[in-house]
């Protein structure tokens, strides 16, 4: 009995010593990646895709496995990741801007960008102006004109509020000066494409990757993206900027992976020297433009100054809303 | 009739197995309380990675086919709906397995599935252009009448009292509102972390059908006058296939408001099932019967519910917009081979497109064939002792519910929501109505107040809400849904006065 203990006590010392070396040795086993939306939707699609050759030994050596945390606009996922997540390394998770920054600066949640490390962005998904196909409208200047003309008759659709599409939409409104009804929809892009596709509202503010499918399809019209450059996937349709409006990349939906604050320092540069690597594969490239999902590589340290300039813009843009 | 030429595909060997394959672990997966189709096939989605797109597709569809049918299996013999489909299922079927009618009871559910879900296939071959319009028909307004017309069958569900079915649907809207509301930004009702995003309905589904009767089956089992052993009647197989097709009526019901409410996005899969019953038990000569056993409302609830698989697929394969969260897992299944779907899906990929519809046709016949044969041996749960199955059904539910989203937090809100329920049924209170109430709530919310914003911006709410041909019609069937439920009240009221004056 008292050998067990024994045993037992240098075990603990052991593992409690080991602990650095473990450092060298990860991963050893799965890693996890949080989502914080459904299965099947946009963010949990692309995670699947960029995540799928992990176990190669010259990206992670482990698989990752996607664990979807869905709720209240992402919320509950990114209060778990703040709150609840281990800092080991094993668990990680992914971020969407500039959602839950947004979402830090409206409150009432238990995160902030002081709350996550960035590891490695893996796409961008411009927010995009559409109408129907059959609606008046053929460009953004005649939809601006028309609202000018008749404040508050412009509807907007959009998936929810602190998202991307009502950051544009904010942006669009300061930027004209034209008083636009903005109307978050439950359901996400989905529901919001449904409603301009079948007339319920005048226009909807949506994801380019959802927008371009929407075109092709021949039931939409995209009149502008709100992103500083024109996109390969609709190189014909101009931005806000070139339009004349005063709008940036603020509300281009980031996706990328990150770890919770606390995680050892090596493990994160570890992480971040081989996941954005792990991104470039061309199996995930293929896959990736095969589904309509704009890629985006961006490092650690490019990543963290996105995220503090994201975090300034959106400070003043949402300032007047609370 | 161009399908006809790619039925081929279906039958090579690699693409039938999966098929095959598809509609087996379908039936099991949806046959597993808290296992809905949608997350059945975002656990497949991987599988497909290494496939061709067809096979992958096949896979999909079979799956989805499947598990809709499956869900009715629990549904029936343990009162646990497997999704939200399927709660209607329970209420007749369980209790025709309370008869020891178990075996009936699968055999009708599955061939009212098939039959239902045929139908609903070909409507998506041949009339989907049209269907794509009526899709697109339904704005915030309309979608609001159809909850409210949902809500005005609550008080007759499954229930002795009106009043109480009334309550409980109230304490489900209520539910309902919990957590952040996505549309005006507010956090409502959260006194815990685990409420942040709300009471999910498979949740709430498990809750409280589930743990009320895992209490019921171990409080049983204290009382040794108490257990009694069901005997299961052996069930021909020809009686049960002429007790289907003899129920013209219950069918067409079924398969009608199936495909049709079903193909409204957003709205549609949760409630057909439950206003087939409901429309079932309004036109039938016996309505006293329902709820007691009736197998017209397993016919009605399960044809409704397959007929739904094929319709609902018409706003992802026409217009690109996923009308159901399992069809959004079915697009990310299509996107992953670079397959958009949209108007010239069928001219750009017709052999991918239609092979993929023509399994999901010969999906269901299998799904008919393999629930028929399992459905004897499934059957003979009923004579499971009560422990055992209480303690088999507790653990499938807290499984269940912590797979929702990975947590504990769901698994504490199960068993809240399932003790409370389990004293509420002892005052006469009905879980179908506080299910429905959740359901609905959301639905009716959300495209109130989108509708109120869309209509500030137009010319104001009474014209938004209440002009229009469609607004008018569906509100007509709100008053006469309404109506009718008074007066068969007054009438059964008159009748049972009657005798006691004479």
């Amino acid at each position: 009995m008292k050998f067990r203990l024994l045993t037992a006590a240098a075990l603990a010392v052991a593992s409690l010593t080991a602990a650095p070396i473990a450092a060298a040795d990860y991963p050893e086993r799965p890693v996890s990646l949080m989502v914080s939306y459904g299965a099947g939707g946009a963010t949990d699609f692309q995670a699947r895709i960029v995540t799928m050759v992990a176990g190669n030994e010259d990206y992670l050596g482990q698989p990752i496995v996607i664990i979807n945390k869905p709720g209240a606009g992402g919320r509950v996922g990114w209060n778990w990741f703040a709150s609840d997540a281990e800092n080991d390394g094993y668990t990680m998770g992914a971020y969407n801007i500039p959602h839950f920054i947004a979402q830090s600066i409206e409150g009432g949640v238990k995160y902030s960008a002081e709350s996550f490390e960035p590891i490695a962005n893996w796409g961008a998904d411009p927010a995009v102006v559409v109408v129907g196909a059959d609606s008046p409208y053929n460009t953004i200047e005649e939809l601006v004109a028309f609202a000018t003309e008749n404040p508050g008759k412009v509807t907007l659709s959009g998936a929810g509020l602190y998202v991307g599409h009502h950051i544009a939409a904010l942006q669009i409104e300061k930027a004209t000066g034209a008083k636009m009804a903005y109307i978050p929809t439950k359901g996400g892009g989905a529901a919001a494409m449904k409603a301009v596709i079948a007339g319920d509202v005048v226009a909807g503010v949506n994801n380019l990757s959802d927008a371009f499918r929407a075109r092709e399809a021949g039931s939409v019209k995209i009149l502008a993206v709100a992103d500083l450059e024109r996109s390969d996937f609709i190189s014909d349709v101009p931005t806000l900027m070139e339009a004349g409006f005063d709008v940036d990349n603020s509300s281009v939906n980031f996706r990328g992976v990150m770890v919770p604050k606390g995680t050892p320092q090596e493990i994160i540069d570890q992480l971040a020297a081989t996941v954005p690597k792990m991104f470039e594969n061309a199996r995930v490239a293929k896959q990736m433009k095969a589904g309509g999902s704009p890629m985006h590589i961006m490092t650690r340290d490019e990543v963290l100054a996105m995220w503090a300039a994201r975090e300034e813009t959106l400070q003043d843009l949402l300032a007047g809303l609370k | 009739m161009e399908f006809l030429q790619y039925f081929g595909g279906v039958f090579e060997p690699v693409s039938f197995l999966l098929l095959l394959g598809g509609t087996v672990g379908g039936l099991i997966l949806g046959a597993t309380p808290g296992l809905s189709p949608t997350m059945a096939v975002a656990l497949l989605i991987p599988f497909t990675f290494q496939l061709a797109p067809t096979q992958g597709l096949i896979l999909l569809g079979a799956a989805y086919t499947s598990t809709v049918a499956g869900g009715a299996v629990s549904a029936i013999l343990l009162r646990i709906p497997g999704a939200p489909a399927n709660i209607a299922t329970a209420l007749d079927g369980n209790a025709m397995a309370k008869q020891g009618r178990a075996a009936e009871a699968l055999h009708v559910s599955f061939l009212s599935s098939g039959i239902g879900g045929v139908i609903g296939v070909f409507l998506l071959i041949f009339l989907t252009p049209v269907l794509a319009k009526w899709a697109l028909m339904f704005g915030p307004s309309h979608l609001f009448w159809m909850a409210i017309l949902g809500v005005t069958v609550i008080g007759s569900l499954d229930s002795k009292s009106f009043v109480k079915g009334l309550l409980s649907g109230c304490l489900g809207l209520w539910l309902s509102m919990i957590g952040y509301d996505d549309i005006q930004g507010a956090q409502r009702f959260i006194f815990h972390d685990a409420l942040t995003g709300g009471v999910s309905i498979i949740t709430a589904l498990i809750g409280i059908f589930a743990i009320p009767q895992v209490i019921e089956m171990l409080s049983a089992g204290r009382k040794r006058q108490d257990v009694s052993t069901v005997v299961v009647h052996k069930q021909p197989f020809l009686d049960s296939l002429k007790l289907t097709l003899s129920s013209v009526k219950s069918l067409s019901i079924g398969t009608t408001v199936g495909s049709f409410i079903g193909l409204i996005p957003g709205v549609g899969g949760q409630i057909a099932g439950l206003l087939a019953y409901d429309q079932t038990k309004k036109f039938s000569k016996d309505p006293e019967s329902f709820g007691q056993g009736n197998p017209q409302g397993v016919i009605a609830a399960e044809s409704a519910n397959n007929a739904m698989v094929g319709p609902s697929l018409v706003p992802l394969l026409t217009l690109s917009i996923p009308g159901s969260p399992t069809a959004a897992v079915l697009l990310g299944g299509l996107l992953i081979h670079g397959i958009f779907p949209g108007g010239d899906l069928f001219d750009n990929h017709p052999d991918v497109i239609w092979t993929f519809i023509n399994s999901m046709l010969i999906g269901q016949i299998l799904m008919v064939i393999f629930g028929i044969w399992v459905a004897a041996y499934a059957a003979k749960v009923a004579q499971v002792p009560k422990a055992v199955m209480a303690s088999a059904v507790l653990v499938l539910a807290v499984f269940g519910a912590y797979s929702v989203q990975q947590s504990m937090g769901d698994v504490y809100v199960m068993f809240v929501l399932g003790v409370g329920m389990y004293f509420l049924e002892k005052f006469g209170f009905s879980a179908a109505p506080l299910v429905l109430g959740l359901i609905l709530g959301p639905i009716a919310e959300a495209n109130f107040i989108q509708g109120s914003m869309i209509a500030n911006a137009m010319n104001g709410p009474v014209e938004y809400f209440l002009m229009g041909p469609l607004n008018l019609f569906l509100i007509a069937l709100v008053v006469a849904s309404v109506g009718w439920s008074f007066f068969t009240t007054h009438r059964e009221n008159r009748n049972s006065k009657e005798p006691g004056n004479a």
